[in-house]
């Protein structure tokens, strides 16, 4: 389910470096590399999480939507629907991988000032530099913003059982 | 539209341990069946194979218009219903719970508001239209499972165990909507049930199942009165084994 970061980062920067198989692309330290590195990343957790939430419903679901007249698709949609707050917890868990994300971004990306400098990347730079303040205050700014989206899904979540 | 229903030699094994065996058997419509036997005997089996939910490994579930027979169509799907025992209830209000199958039919809006109230009325959950069906007590679960059904106006009604583990009131509650069904809607009903009293008071017809086959089919007099089979007459009894 989680894969290392930093090998996943490796892997990609073969792949998409001058002489690998789609270097030809050249994406390689451009947020494009980013994206589809964190999307590798975090798909398999959301994936795996997604996948027990839904085999978790209880099949009897699925056959009282086939015998009220869905069709096989329109009740894996209902499957999927009663399993959305298992799916909400699985982007959350997502969506936590990736803001938390340093290595394999740092390979990819290249930490390029104004380009592909993110702030897990910078958070990193500059505690090396010993430029504790900005690091710091990196760190909050981070935390508040994954505290802010962590509220709003789970918000989200809790208004969707009452519904 | 008149839509009758008949099981010819159905046979059906779970593991290679059999669940159904050569079962035949031609419901007639308006009336209330009642599929009694023990544990493991086939009812739900049955069912779910009469329902079209499941494929027999042998034999055919006819339905006929007249006597034109029917393919195993959406639409023929669309005009039979099974409860479950447990309900299988979706997480939404109880009004979402009761429109699923008139949205799945693609009805207007107003024609749904005004089925699914009426529907809830009948079944005493008005009051609850807006509650998640998760909330509800047992009884009031089986009600709108119940509801849900009927909502559709169905030709043929299934129904497995629909008072199972209920209190009495419940149970009342749940007989009387059944009654009504037969004799408002005139459907056919074919429910599988544990309770012999519940047999006595709503069969037409009994069906006896044992170990996967039909022992006895009777009116309801006469399978209590007099049944033909020793077997009937031990579970009638409470003197079987099994």
């Amino acid at each position: 389910m989680g894969l290392p970061p930093v090998v996943v980062g490796l892997i990609f920067y073969l792949i998409l470096s001058r002489s690998g198989p789609l270097g030809f692309v050249g994406i390689l330290y451009t947020p494009w590399a980013m994206v589809i590195v964190q999307t590798a990343l975090a798909t398999p957790i959301i994936a795996a999480l997604s996948h027990s939430s839904i085999i978790g419903i209880d099949d009897i679901v699925r056959k009282s939507a086939i015998t009220l007249g869905a069709t096989s698709s329109q009740a894996a949609v209902k499957v999927i629907a009663e399993a959305r707050y298992g799916i909400m917890a699985a982007i959350i868990a997502g969506f936590g991988r990736a803001i938390a994300e340093v290595g394999a971004i740092l390979i990819v990306g290249g930490n390029i000032a104004g380009y592909t400098r993110v702030m897990t990347t910078t958070i990193a730079l500059e505690t090396d530099k010993g430029n504790f303040e900005l690091a710091i205050a990196l760190g909050v700014v981070l935390i508040i913003i994954a505290l802010c989206v962590n509220i709003i899904l789970h918000w989200v979540q809790k208004r969707g059982v009452t519904v | 539209m008149e839509l009758n229903l008949s099981i010819s030699n159905i046979s059906k094994a779970y593991n290679s341990k059999k669940a159904l065996n050569n079962c035949s058997f031609t419901f007639e419509r308006g009336n209330i069946y009642c599929i009694v036997g023990p544990n493991g005997s086939g009812k739900s089996t049955l069912l779910r194979i009469s329902a079209l939910l499941e494929d027999a490994d042998r034999g055919k579930v006819i339905y006929q218009k007249g006597s034109e027979p029917l393919n195993n169509s959406m639409e023929l799907r669309r005009r039979i219903t099974l409860v479950f025992p447990k309900g299988g209830l979706f997480n939404a209000t109880v009004f979402k719970n009761c429109a699923y199958g008139l949205n799945l039919r693609r009805k207007n809006k107003g024609y749904i508001k005004e089925k699914v109230e009426e529907t809830l009325g009948d079944v005493g959950l008005i009051h609850k239209m807006e509650q998640n069906a998760l909330t509800l007590s047992s009884g009031e679960a089986q009600r709108l499972a119940l509801s849900r059904a009927i909502v559709l106006e169905p030709d043929v009604l299934f129904l497995d165990e629909p008072t199972a583990s209920l209190d009495p009131g419940s149970v009342i509650i749940i007989e009387k909507i059944i009654d009504i069904l037969k004799k408002k809607r005139h459907m056919t009903i074919i429910m599988a049930t544990h309770n012999m009293f519940q047999v006595q008071r709503l069969a037409d017809k009994v069906i006896f199942l044992y170990n996967g086959e039909i022992i006895e089919a009777a009116d309801v007099n006469k399978f209590f009165d007099s049944p033909d089979d020793e077997r009937t007459l031990k579970f009638i009894n409470g003197e079987m084994i099994y």
